[in-house]
């Protein structure tokens, strides 16, 4: 490249104002893609693929074949993608040869929220001439109420998307208020399509936890299964009905594995507040963690694993007492300028 | 080409429009009903006709002769394929001034004025853009009844403006005043239905001179 010599002072100008976002004109992304199909048949060509099924992911994997790169940000790698991508939306240059500008909003700068707040009174002005003509033709106004309770509007950042451009807090705020003014109007059925352009449906439904069907082994005997995790352990319980209470941990009997009172009690405490306490044998494995969090981590496990033998409300049951809930503590970590935790180190006066 | 751009300016009237508007359709939609006595300001002092009951009266007669100037003005404009912007900060009217610009094919700005938007627009909307050659004040008043920013920045990047002016305005600036009423409906729309009539047949001469032009 030539360094210039002889140029204009605007351009020698040092203290420059940040420039806005760049603008591309059709022609320049027009030329921009096909620069990339061309590099994109050459390419193939290199690799010795066939250029007219060279997908995207043959050409990133050639990128990174060609051109090694040990950057750990997978942003900053050489990439070679499709301009639509690359050039964001929206930067397009929207003005015709004449210079006049393709939307009549332009000079608003913010011509895609404008143009929605000035359709959306459009219709508000509507329904209210609407509601006027049956008001003086003694008509009843209709009273078909919409379904309030399912329905969300879009987000700020679902809206920015929409719009592909900006909108900023208050701009939001006051678009939902319009919203909501012509939704509250009676004659508001009218316009149930523009309306729904704007409103999403909350799914009402809570995720139901499936509680899975009791399996049955070759001797005939019901079983079903469990996964449990407490702090690191992780453990996986088979309980298996007809039994006489037997409970073996990893292939040793848990009288052995918990040597502690109080861990067995553990395992013992589902089958305590379902009253099956000698009817169920249980066959665990479990790794991780300390000897309280391994028997935590059975308890949950089983006591997922009983939810099968159980009707509905004892699940509940189970539920509220607790039984069913993921403990979600673990060991906090140490911060720099403290002992542990929570201590701090021991504070002298001098 | 240039016989195009010449033709209309030969003529005192070209688009005859003092055709399209008389004094009584001016008082019929209460143009001449300006503010209380004590929002007058200075230099309306010479298009006001009188004052009654504490009301000032705006004379109608100049109204007539300024509103007759801005409008052959915007035709001209218009005629000429000038980007005309409709500014107005009335909330009442925006809608309506918004359709009117897009009825016309010409641009509106009813909302918040964003500073650089006339001094800074190669920054603000990238470089190359095209301003507007003229600017119309439906209201050269904003929110806080202050004179609207766009006047001056028009003044400063030599774009010459038509503005409503009421008896509380300032019309120092503005290149094209018409002294009139701006907060009654009956009177906005009258103005709407005025500028929209003058640009389109603007609009509409030019197409067919340019037709004409073409056959030869």
């Amino acid at each position: 490249t030539f360094r210039q010599i002889c140029t204009t002072t605007a351009v020698q100008r040092k203290n420059v104002g940040a420039s806005g976002p760049e603008k591309y004109t059709e022609a320049f992304i027009k030329k921009q893609i096909e620069e990339f199909n061309l590099g994109k048949r050459h390419l193939a060509n290199m690799m010795g693929e066939d250029p007219e099924t060279f997908t995207q992911e043959d050409i990133d994997r050639a990128i990174a074949y060609l051109f090694p790169s040990g950057l750990f940000d997978e942003q900053a790698r050489p990439m070679m993608k499709h301009p639509n991508e690359i050039f964001p939306e929206q930067r397009k240059i929207q003005w015709g040869e004449d210079g006049r500008p393709f939307h009549f909003l332009f000079y608003t700068g913010k011509q895609s929220y404008y143009s929605l707040m000035h359709e959306t009174y459009e219709k508000l002005l509507n329904v209210q001439k609407h509601q006027d003509q049956l008001i003086a033709q003694d008509l009843p106004l209709q009273k078909e109420k919409r379904n309030l309770a399912g329905n969300r509007w879009l987000t700020k950042i679902e809206l920015e998307e929409m719009l592909l451009e900006k909108v900023s807090d208050d701009d939001y705020s006051r678009f939902i208020q319009l919203l909501q003014k012509l939704v509250a109007l009676p004659c508001a059925n009218i316009e149930e399509k523009y309306i729904q352009k704007f409103s999403k449906e909350v799914p009402v439904q809570l995720q139901k936890v499936v509680i899975e069907p009791l399996q049955y082994d070759e001797r005939g005997v019901a079983f079903s299964t469990g996964e449990g995790k407490r702090k690191t352990a992780r453990a996986t319980v088979v309980v298996y009905d007809n039994g006489t209470g037997k409970t073996t941990v990893n292939g040793i009997d848990i009288l052995h594995y918990f040597p502690v009172l109080q861990d067995r009690e553990q395992l013992l405490f589902p089958f305590q507040f379902l009253g099956r306490i000698g009817k169920h044998d249980m066959v665990c494995t479990v790794s991780g963690g300390g000897r309280s969090a391994q028997a935590g981590a059975i308890r949950l496990a089983s006591a997922k694993a009983l939810r099968s033998f159980v009707t509905e409300k004892e699940v509940e049951f189970m539920r509220q007492a607790g039984l069913l809930t993921v403990d979600p503590r673990v060991k906090e970590r140490k911060k720099p300028g403290q002992e542990g935790p929570r201590r701090k180190f021991t504070w002298k006066k001098r | 080409e240039d016989k195009l751009l010449t033709e209309p300016l030969s003529h005192p009237d070209f688009f005859s429009v003092r055709e399209l508007f008389t004094l009584e359709d001016l008082f019929n939609a209460r143009v001449h009903l300006g503010h209380k006595k004590g929002c007058r300001h200075r230099f309306m002092e010479p298009y006001i006709y009188g004052c009654r009951l504490d009301q000032d009266i705006i004379d109608l007669d100049q109204t007539v002769q300024h509103l007759q100037l801005a409008l052959n003005f915007t035709a001209h404009v218009a005629y000429r394929g000038g980007i005309i912007l409709f500014v107005s900060r009335k909330r009442q009217f925006c809608h309506l001034v918004e359709s009117t610009a897009r009825a016309c094919g010409e641009y509106a700005h009813t909302r918040y004025w964003q500073g650089g938007l006339l001094t800074n627009a190669h920054i603000q909307f990238g470089p190359g853009v095209r301003l507007p050659d003229l600017l119309v004040f439906l209201s050269t008043l904003n929110n806080v009844f202050e004179p609207h920013v766009a006047i001056r920045d028009a003044a400063k990047m030599n774009i010459p403006t038509v503005g409503v002016v009421d008896t509380n305005c300032n019309p120092c600036l503005i290149t094209y005043p018409v002294p009139g009423n701006d907060d009654s409906p009956a009177a906005v729309e009258l103005y709407c239905r005025l500028f929209r009539m003058t640009i389109i047949r603007a609009k509409d001469k030019r197409r067919q001179s340019e037709a004409v032009e073409e056959l030869r």
